[in-house]
């Protein structure tokens, strides 16, 4: 027994050892050791305390935090199906139904062989080729009935996932169209050879004469956050690039991962040059687990190409490098200082601010955090000049930018334009017809109703990170909003208690209106926790968490309204249904064993 | 000079252990101004049964059986404002502990399992309420107004909230008479 242990134990050792036994790798150490066992049992979390030198608190903290972590067995196949409005959209519930059912199980256990759970997990950035599911980390695309039949025949049969059909796992890039980003055909370490020319400061320069503003979604001018990086004290530097793309509806940044991945990479080294950075790490959402292996590909290929590494391109003092660390399953950790957090190996939960990233970020150092689009603009703006950069797009959002179109269109899909295009424009592109609404920027961005379409994406009108979801009228905007609530109120990392607590209440109103109990009075509720979410929280995600609930109010009043009881005040579930179980185990049914729901 | 006419409160307990009257009590030799400006209706202090017409009504405790609902129903009707007071009357508080356990697994556990109780079957008396199963805060089953928090609040911040109530103004529980750990 105890040498069987032992053996266990030991095959943990090359994990640990990759990691240094780093407490600072926590994260990285246990989602591997999560990939070769399966979960992270208590022996496990007793050994790495030990070979780590920390408390077992601080692992089972982390482990807990993350949804793709598990301290308890989840089955030999995890299936987690993707809850995005629009896989909901096209029958993931059904889909999710029928799988149970063949296996015998229900949803969220594991079976009693323990063989397979089955569950929901929030988007997996595949909404343009939904329904989509996750399988022990690894993404399946375009769901069916029939494949969902063929993956757990596959699954009873225990077929090894090395074996399943390689068409499962395509995922496609759908590109429909294409702009300087997508079409550009730069050779690797063509931009950077600009950089090193004209040198550090003049990269700054050049990024704040380009008007280049963060693609994330917040806009932050990018150089003036590489001038306050550069100018900051301290000699250790560090780039990160955020590729945690949890916003629902947001794909942009897997597919240019996969097709431009050098422009990636040579826009960190040109950030690293402008800054002064030693250090590079890409932060790739644990959803994206399968772009690992050839994004290293890439990276290494640089290194060969003298593009990474010490004294790139023949410049002595020029030394950087980039590391890819992997998410778990945590939306919060696309904040930047969460992302931070968890690059140190901590639970996700944003960090007091100020002091900024910039100059107290990774390990306390300054550090330039940027999404993966910034870093590709920066590289071409570099490339093609500031001036010729700042001739795309509007005067205050020069450049273009990639839209992840999904919903119902005929053409869901990646679409790139100069800033400045409309709404009308990009659902006449996408085929879209008898459009209700679409969600601009995903559940914390905007609700865009039909009177509206004529407004353009940009920073002066509406400030979009990418996603683009398309409701045509069949669609139901309160079940849209409800999908929203329910999102954020799983998300909440729970550290500020406005938030943990806000979010939850929120999904529980949506609820109690769903289930017809509603009121005006709980439309008013709506409001009041839409204030104290607003005004108290830590993060922005509480600040957002409200949005869809109000826009879709504002622009589609009556689908609350036609769900609400005519009362001032309705209980929040069933009253004689709740002593069902009383009476079944008394064997009573007199009047006083029952409640009216309504006042007589 | 006309007398200016009292207003009426009325309070009960509900799925609460009583510490909150206890609380009401703490306020002390100020029941003496107090009941200057205030009578009381249906209350444990009057041993009055149904309550009437009523200004204010003070709950604690949250609900966890049928005969709860009917007496905060009873309330809800009577009181222009009510108020939920403590931590089980605005969370469901220790009552809601059973929550995350099975009603009958409950009941099973204390009348047949146990031994010594009921003589091996579950009241099934009409005279009994029977417990719901889950415990609620009152909000969910009647519209509350108003919020004390705390676990009891204090004779002070009881005395704070009332006389503002009483004075016309929006209650304040400022730094001091909320506490958070």
């Amino acid at each position: 027994m105890v040498a069987d242990a032992s053996v266990r134990m030991a095959e943990l050792d090359p994990i640990l050892g990759r990691y240094a036994r780093d407490p600072g790798s926590l994260l990285q150490i246990l989602r591997e050791i999560q990939e070769l066992r399966g979960c992270i049992d208590p022996a496990t979390v007793t050994y790495l305390g030990s070979q780590l030198s920390i408390p077992r608190a601080r692992i089972e903290g982390v482990a807990g935090f993350y949804s793709f972590l598990h301290l308890q067995p989840h089955g030999e196949y995890r299936v987690l199906f993707s809850d995005n409005i629009t896989d909901r959209m096209l029958g993931n519930q059904q889909l999710l139904e029928a799988m149970c059912h063949q296996l015998w199980l229900q949803p969220g256990k594991v079976s009693e062989d323990g063989l397979v759970s089955i569950d929901m997990t929030s988007c997996t950035g595949m909404c343009d080729q939904g329904p989509a599911m996750l399988v022990n980390g690894r993404a399946i695309t375009r769901l069916t009935l029939q494949r969902v039949q063929e993956i757990a025949h596959l699954i009873r049969n225990r077929t090894p996932m090395a074996d399943w059909s390689a068409d499962f796992f395509r995922v496609e890039d759908n590109i429909r169209r294409s702009g300087p980003i997508l079409d550009n055909k730069l050779a690797p370490g063509e931009a950077l050879r600009n950089g090193l020319n004209i040198g550090g400061a003049a990269i700054v320069d050049e990024i704040k004469k380009s008007g280049l503003r963060g693609r994330g979604g917040a806009g932050f001018p990018t150089g003036l956050k590489w001038e306050v990086c550069r100018n900051a004290a301290g000699t250790v530097k560090h780039v990160v690039c955020n590729a945690d793309e949890g916003e629902p509806g947001t794909f942009k940044d897997r597919v240019l991962l996969t097709r431009q991945a050098d422009l990636v990479f040579e826009g960190m080294t040109l950030c690293a040059q402008a800054i002064g950075a030693q250090h590079g790490y890409l932060y790739l959402r644990g959803e994206y687990r399968y772009l690992l292996e050839p994004l290293q590909a890439v990276l290494q290929r640089r290194r060969d190409g003298n593009l990474l590494g010490k004294s790139i391109l023949g410049q002595a003092d020029f030394d950087f490098d980039i590391e890819i660390h992997l998410g778990a399953g945590a939306y919060i950790c696309g904040e930047e200082s969460a992302l931070i957090e968890s690059l140190e190996g901590e639970r996700g939960i944003p960090r007091n601010r100020p002091p900024f990233p910039v100059t107290h970020g990774y390990m306390q150092q300054p550090t330039a955090v940027d999404n993966v689009e910034t870093f590709c603009s920066a590289a071409l703006a570099i490339q093609m000049g500031a001036d010729a950069f700042r001739a795309i797009g509007t005067e205050k959002s020069s450049g273009s930018k990639l839209i992840s179109v999904s919903g119902d269109c005929p053409r869901p899909g990646i679409y790139e334009y100069p800033f400045g295009v409309s709404v009308r424009e990009v659902l006449q592109d996408c085929g879209a017809v008898n459009t209700r609404a679409v969600q601009v920027s995903g559940p914390s961005g905007i609700c865009v109703a039909e009177h509206e379409f004529h407004r353009k994406l940009g920073f002066e009108d509406l400030p979009t990170a990418g996603a683009f979801m398309v409701f045509d009228d069949s669609r139901d905007m309160f079940e849209v909003a409800r999908n929203f609530v329910q999102f954020f109120a799983h998300e909440s990392c729970g550290f500020c208690t406005p938030c943990r607590v806000g979010t939850s209440m929120l999904k529980q109103t949506m609820n109690k209106i769903a289930d017809g109990h509603g009121t005006q009075y709980d439309l008013r509720e709506v409001e009041h926790l839409d204030h104290v979410l607003q005004t108290t929280s830590h993060c922005g995600l509480g600040r957002t968490a409200c949005n869809p609930v109000l826009h879709t109010l504002r622009h589609f009043r009556p689908a609350y309204e036609n769900r609400l009881k005519s009362l001032d005040f309705e209980p929040g579930f069933d009253l004689d249904g709740a002593l069902a179980r009383a009476r079944q185990m008394t064997g009573r049914d007199d009047a006083g064993a029952h409640l009216k729901t309504e006042e007589a | 000079m006309t007398e200016k006419k009292k207003l009426r409160i009325a309070t009960t307990s509900l799925a609460g252990c009583f510490g909150c009257h206890m609380s009401i009590l703490d306020i002390d030799e100020r029941l003496f101004p107090l009941l200057e400006l205030v009578e009381f209706d249906r209350s444990p202090l009057t041993d009055i049964k149904h309550c009437g017409p009523c200004d204010i009504g003070i709950v604690e405790g949250g609900v966890c059986n049928a005969e709860n609902v009917h007496v905060l129903r009873e309330f809800r009707k009577n009181c222009k404002i009510l108020i939920s007071i403590g931590a089980c009357a605005v969370t469901g508080g220790l009552p809601a502990q059973r929550n995350h356990l099975d009603l009958s697994s409950c009941l099973t556990e204390v009348y047949l399992t146990e031994p010594g109780l009921a003589h091996g079957h579950i009241p099934n008396d009409p005279e009994l309420p029977l417990p719901l199963d889950k415990v609620h805060p009152n909000h969910e089953v009647v519209k509350i107004d108003y919020f004390i928090p705390g676990c009891p609040p204090s004779g002070d911040a009881i005395w704070k909230f009332l006389t503002d109530l009483i004075a016309g103004k929006t209650p304040e529980l400022g730094h001091g008479l909320i506490n958070y750990d």
